[in-house]
């Protein structure tokens, strides 16, 4: 997996959008300027799309690029080092009958086991991305939330996946929200930021496009939509409003940002959906694990049946792929 | 992952819509060959001959008619609604069971993308006799006194652009009042109207309450004309629409008329943009255009107009043209060539009056007639591609200043059939929506039709309503 | 003229001031452009008074009128239309004696049933008022869709409405014509009976004093069959009540309504407007309009 390029802490946005993050107010200003979220219309496109049929070859690739976008994570209270060694160790290689299958982008896991994640994927390119920030409800106080990411850091994680402060979003401090995603940003240095929006609790397609404008502003290399932990977690058209916002900003800015959607993705369909979306939403170049992917534990084993049968020609079984 | 993902092709199988060889007029209950000249029914996705199917000659519209008026008499005219609902609903029923094999068939012989003769014409052609069943013993609560008798015999000819649909519109109503109905089909979209035909004979409706007549305008024509019929209703183009209604001056048949559209989308500068852009790309480009109430015009407020129109040819070069059968194709097949000439030529006018074009770049087949999605901007109220109706996938894109000049432009035509407003103001949605001289005004989203909802034009874009209460009047002596 | 010497005692005679009775276009009293007049009897053939005999021209004159007015009264609140059509009758009911005059002499009744006539046509005219601020809530519908969408139906006045008046029926017809255009909304262009338009011509006065914004209604005197081709091809009118067309040219007004796909209400004039009549002419000059708007948050 080539390592995605890190947004620089300090690049410097144009001129338009700093304007956007003066102060409190203009970043209010900026983030309700925003055009609003038609629910009825961005669903029935979210629909309409999602009834593309993809088949044979099409979907024989769109299967394995869906592999390299995976996240397997684990993120329980139960977690222990065996579950996690074990994880690493499908994700080195997914299905060990077929070793031409993808590995995955990262094993996504609390910061307490980041080394030992790190440790089962030394060498394989497969990154370690830790959740951070008093997830999943990022109920805590700064201090802890940045000791939280320097931690996972420092155990090697490649990636950080931190929560907003939704009560803050929610009730309009967007100042807050803005300098927390910076300040983490700062401290996960080169890791990577994924800015979780946990989009079940914004409730509104407009908060979730005033969110995801939010986080690239602070410098967030990816948005996700969820923690898992919350329902409803990701759905089709939060993400097609996220991936308007990344594609918008790759036209404002130049730069490319990733989407992440977490959460009730558990079939090759599901999934196929999504990389349709992506595919037509934001465009071909975000059909990549450096700017899009899955926060997914069970969809992995779906993906590797469904690339059986593509390949066998007939419908294979939960057996005949592993259980980690 | 650094190819480019080619969708592989995912066409649904055409063997689903057990196409025959050939097709019969349905007259009186039976099958019949009629006494025209057989047209040969194409698939305008590949060129190739679909099927032949027997026309009707004049005078087997008056044996039709005569059909529709001893079923009218004897036994339709006096049956108590509650029957006459009982046969509708079977109707829609049996479209529902037979709903893939229709919805191949439609695409096959129109040109349409299977997904929208699948979700949008089928199921909503279904709906329509699901709703009007229910009319059929409740007509004195309609609000056209105690006791709305039919008509008699309706005659109604419909057009090419959605031929299930379009007939379920007519008959739906015209039976729940309790009129007999001769129908005729467009002459390049028979098949499907031909298997509600044998839907209806499956129904058991009694012979010759349903009669349908394959055949050219001059049948259409004939039908009008027939001394025995009692109403008209048409759909079609506002020039065949005005020879109707001269042609049943001083008659006094009953006439209803649904004709051509020149609908303005406006978008103003606080709409929601994404859904915006899908709302005007759905607006022109279902159905290949081919929608009297298409969404031709686009006004856009000047302040976001070049941001807009960037976003929407992005959106429109994701388009997907080609094989109508394919689940993925967004943008089917032209109806006919003829129709195909007609939007070469008025595109060619817009070039020639000095718009500019931008023309999809999406690949198109060798064969059968496509057309890629065309959008002109810098269009001017006097060009031809503003004001005629072209009933293909080309938009004409104008600007305006202010909502007042919005409202004019959009107003500045003599059709009057549907309209857009974008705009995330309230008020200003229901102030644009009282001023629209239309029909039907679709605010923030666009081509929605269901059978609750009254659907007809102003001016010239004709009169009388389909669907909800107000579409009953079209088959009522009130 | 039948009462041309009044008595004002036992030797002495007043000459009374005759009328000259001129159209009414644009809420003005213009004589014809053509400058043309014609005589109008009594029904025993008694000379009454000159009508102005309206022409293509004062047609087209009346035709911008109404369009002009058609957004102010299309526009303004049902109720305020409501308030003034009921403040037309109250007008009418000052001028009954007049009315009943009038009617008597143009349709030869006696005086008794010319009032009953009188009093009809005011109390159609209050019918109508009060239909307003009602049409729209029993024609229109709120339409349960099948999706999230908010989706709402409502009669919209057609616009410019040409009423050829009926023949006979000089003021109650007239009225019962009339009152229904305006009342939704829509402006009216109306040619009065040809040989008994002095009602048609009274009534005129009193719109003028009704608060009734001028162009909303638009009289014509004249020979009916000039004048109504002309409103029937222009393609400013938007719907055409033929209920007084001379019988030989229904046809050809309908073939030339058809060139702008005119509304065209077919009633012929033997109608009796007596009888209290249905929703059907208000029904005949309104469009319905669906609008649909997305349900979300």
């Amino acid at each position: 997996m080539a390592a995605a390029p890190s947004t620089s802490p300090l690049a410097p946005l144009p001129p338009a959008l700093a304007d956007a993050v003066r102060d409190d107010a203009s970043l209010r200003r900026f983030l309700h300027g925003l055009p609003g979220v038609d629910q009825v219309g961005v669903e029935q496109r979210a629909a309409g799309l999602a009834t593309r049929s993809i088949k044979k070859a099409a979907k024989m690739w769109a299967i394995d690029t869906a592999i390299s976008m995976v996240d397997l994570t684990t993120l329980e209270g139960a977690d222990t080092a065996g579950k996690v060694r074990s994880l690493a160790a499908k994700a080195r290689r997914p299905d060990p009958d077929r070793p031409d299958v993808p590995r995955v982008a990262a094993v996504c896991v609390y910061p307490d086991m980041v080394a030992t994640a790190k440790a089962g994927l030394e060498g394989t390119g497969v990154h370690v991305a830790s959740v951070a920030t008093a997830f999943p409800s990022g109920r805590s106080i700064m201090p802890v939330k940045l000791a939280d990411t320097r931690h996972a850091v420092e155990q090697g994680a490649d990636e950080i996946d931190m929560v907003i402060d939704r009560g803050a979003f929610l009730s309009g401090d967007y100042g807050a929200v803005f300098d927390e995603i910076k300040q983490v940003k700062e401290a996960c240095g080169d890791a990577h930021l994924k800015v979780i929006l946990e989009t079940g609790e914004l409730a509104t397609y407009d908060n979730v496009r005033r969110a995801s404008w939010l986080a690239l502003l602070a410098g967030g290399d990816f948005i996700k939509t969820s923690t898992g932990k919350v329902s409803p977690a990701a759905t089709l058209p939060v993400t097609h409003v996220m991936l308007q916002a990344v594609r918008d900003w790759r036209d404002l800015t130049g730069e490319l940002r990733g989407v992440k959607p977490a959460g009730g993705i558990r079939s090759t369909k599901d999934a196929i959906k999504y990389l349709v979306a992506v595919h037509e939403v934001a465009g071909p170049e975000w059909l990549t694990a450096d700017l899009f992917r899955f926060g997914a534990s069970t969809l992995l084993n779906d993906l590797l049946m469904q690339r059986r049968t593509q390949l066998d020609g007939h419908y294979s079984g939960p057996d005949y792929v592993t259980v980690d | 992952m650094s190819q480019l993902w080619e969708y592989a092709p995912a066409p649904e199988s055409r063997d689903i819509a057990n196409l025959k060889p050939s097709y019969k007029m349905f007259v009186d209950g039976k099958f019949v060959e009629g006494s025209g000249e057989p047209l040969k029914t194409i698939n305008p996705g590949t060129e190739e001959v679909l099927a032949e199917v027997s026309t009707a000659s004049p005078s087997d519209v008056d044996t039709a008619v005569k059909a529709a008026r001893r079923a009218y008499d004897r036994v339709w005219g006096r049956m108590a609604g509650t029957e006459r609902a009982k046969y509708i609903y079977r109707i829609a029923r049996l479209i529902q069971e037979r709903s893939r094999e229709l919805a191949v068939l439609e695409s096959l012989d129109n040109g349409k993308p299977i997904k929208e003769s699948r979700d949008v014409d089928v199921p909503t052609a279904a709906a329509h006799f699901f709703y009007h069943a229910g009319w059929a013993d409740k007509l004195p609560y309609a609000g056209y006194g105690p006791d709305p008798r039919p008509l008699g015999v309706a005659g109604q000819v419909i057009p090419w652009n959605f031929p299930l649909l379009m007939a379920a519109w007519k008959i739906a109503p015209a039976l729940a009042t309790g009129n007999t109905v001769v129908l005729k089909p467009a002459e390049t979209t028979p098949l499907t109207a031909l298997v509600l035909a044998e839907i209806i004979q499956q129904a058991d409706l009694p012979p010759g309450v349903v009669n349908i007549l394959p055949g050219a305008g001059d049948i259409g024509a004939a039908l009008v004309e027939h001394a025995d019929v009692d109403k008209i209703a048409f759909t079609g183009s506002t020039e065949v629409g005005k020879l109707i209604q001269r042609q049943l001056a001083g008659t006094g048949k009953k006439l209803t008329l649904e004709l051509g559209g020149k609908a303005a989308n406006i978008v103003f500068d606080d709409a929601p943009i994404d859904q915006a852009v899908e709302g005007i790309v759905n607006g022109i480009f279902f159905n290949q255009g081919h929608v009297c109430c298409a969404g031709s015009r686009l006004l856009l407020q000047e302040s976001i107009a070049e941001e807009f129109l960037e976003k929407l040819r992005v959106r429109v070069s994701t388009l997907r043209v080609g094989d109508p059968l394919d689940k993925n194709t967004d943008v089917g097949a032209i109806n006919s060539r003829e129709q195909l000439t007609r939007i070469q030529e008025l595109t060619a006018a817009g070039e020639a009056e000095g718009a500019e074009r931008w023309t999809s770049s999406c690949p198109l087949p060798d064969k059968g007639f496509y057309f890629a999605p065309t959008v002109f901007s810098g269009v001017s109220q006097a060009m031809r591609i503003a004001r005629e109706e072209i009933f293909g996938p080309v938009l004409s894109v104008l600007t305006f200043r202010t909502p007042d000049e919005a409202v004019a432009k959009a107003n500045n035509t003599p059709y009057g059939l549907s309209a857009g407003i974008w705009t995330d103001k309230g008020s200003r949605i229901l102030w644009a929506a009282q001023k629209m001289r239309a029909g039907v005004v679709w605010a923030n989203t666009f081509n929605r039709f269901d059978p609750t909802a009254p659907f007809g034009g102003y001016q010239e874009s004709g009169f009388g309503r389909e669907g909800g209460r107000a579409g009953l009047e079209a088959y009522l002596d009130v | 003229m039948s009462e041309n010497r009044i008595s004002l005692g036992k030797t002495e005679t007043r000459i009374p001031v005759a009328k000259t009775y001129k159209l009414y276009i644009g809420g003005k009293f213009p004589r014809s452009e053509s400058a043309r007049s014609y005589p109008v009897t009594d029904s025993k053939g008694a000379f009454l008074a000159n009508a102005a005999q309206g022409s293509r021209k004062d047609a087209r004159d009346a035709v911008s009128a109404a369009r002009k007015a058609f957004a102010g009264w299309s526009g303004a609140t049902a109720y305020n239309r409501g308030q003034v059509l009921y403040r037309v009758a109250e007008v009418l009911e000052g001028r009954r004696e007049q009315f009943a005059a009038e009617v008597s002499a143009a349709e030869g009744v006696g005086a008794k049933k010319a009032q009953a006539l009188v009093d009809t046509a005011i109390d159609r005219w209050v019918w109508y008022a009060g239909w307003t601020d009602k049409i729209a809530a029993v024609l229109g519908s709120s339409n349960p869709v099948a999706g999230p969408y908010f989706s709402f139906s409502t009669p919209e006045p057609t616009g410019v409405v040409a009423v050829l008046a009926p023949q006979q029926s000089s003021l109650l017809g007239l009225i019962s014509v009339v009152a229904p255009v305006i009342a939704s909304g829509n402006t009216a262009v109306v040619v009065t009976s040809q040989d008994r338009p002095l009602p048609a011509i009274t009534l005129s006065e009193v719109l003028a004093t009704s608060d009734l914004p001028g162009g909303v209604v638009n009289l014509l005197t004249g020979r009916t069959a000039e004048i109504a081709p002309w409103l029937a091809s222009h393609a400013d009118v938007n719907a055409l009540d033929l209920t007084g067309a001379p019988e030989a040219i229904r046809g050809d007004l309908e073939r030339a309504a058809a060139g702008t796909v005119k509304r065209v209400l077919r009633v012929r004039g033997g109608e009796d407007f007596g009888r209290e009549p249905d929703i059907g002419r208000l029904r005949a000059y309104l469009e319905t309009k669906t609008v649909w708007h997305p349900m979300g948050v």
